[in-house]
């Protein structure tokens, strides 16, 4: 798994790609953590090139959303997928979250 | 296909190897790579509800038995330890949002929508996890998706 992120002016994109399993789960956790302790608020998650992810990560993302809705913040979800889109469906985590077919359409949901 | 076995010690680090081991067998019984990906993802659900609770004082055993046809594959996981019941975890509620919702229960709900069949037991002193797959899945398909 591969973790890459952009600063915007009103939004921190996050890009993930490879495979978020139990192994690599955490990782993603404590990269979105130290980001929100720095105070950042509004995410989008670019999934355009994760393959793959367990219960594991969906766990990291929910625990990082829990902690963002405490701080009035918001994650989002742009380019899921594939399996990765199966996973959220079935796990209803495809209507917890505003999942957006690409990252423009998710800016654009911002304003 | 005949059965093959793999056994390891129950720790996170094997579960690459764990995983391979399931894919190489799933892939050998002709599976798509979408159902293989739906097989995998079961596994290391399975594997690592082991690797995590099933030995809190000192690491145990996982053994993997796969067997399979052009059809169908059957995977039995063992260990030793801590008797679980995966089929009595209380199913996560898919409707909470994100205040309410219960962080856990995902990956046993996982198990239970991808694998067609699941038995959970527990014999002598080993927790058996009986998984059943067929090529095309049968069960928590959700309509229209085609």
């Amino acid at each position: 798994m591969e973790i890459q992120v952009k600063k915007e002016d009103k939004v921190t994109i996050v890009s993930v790609s490879g495979k978020m399993d139990a192994v690599t789960a955490p990782d993603y956790e404590k990269r979105l953590q130290e980001l929100v302790a720095a105070g950042d608020k509004v995410f989008i998650n670019d999934f355009s090139d994760l393959v793959y992810i367990s219960s594991a990560g969906l766990r990291s993302i929910l625990a990082t959303a829990k902690d963002l809705k405490s701080r009035n913040g918001k994650l989002l979800f742009a380019g899921i997928k594939g399996p990765v889109k199966d996973v959220f469906e079935i796990s209803g985590f495809g209507s917890l979250f505003q999942l957006h077919e690409s990252l423009d359409s998710a800016r654009n949901s911002i304003g | 296909m005949k059965q093959q076995t793999l056994q390891m010690e129950a720790r996170l680090e094997n579960l690459p190897a764990i995983l391979g081991f399931a894919g190489e067998c799933a892939a050998r019984a002709g599976f798509s790579a979408k159902r293989l990906a739906e097989v995998e993802l079961v596994i290391e659900e399975a594997v690592v509800n082991i690797c995590k609770y099933a030995y809190p004082a000192e690491t145990g055993l996982i053994e993997i038995t796969c067997r399979g046809d052009r059809t169908s594959l059957c995977v039995r996981i063992t260990d030793t330890g801590v008797p679980f019941d995966l089929l009595a975890v209380a199913e996560p509620d898919l409707y909470a949002d994100i205040s309410d919702r219960r962080i856990g229960g995902l990956g046993c709900y996982l198990i239970k929508t991808l694998a067609d069949e699941v038995t959970s037991r527990r014999d002598g002193d080993r927790n058996v996890l009986e998984l059943s797959f067929l090529a095309e899945r049968t069960v928590g398909k959700e309509t229209g998706d085609d």
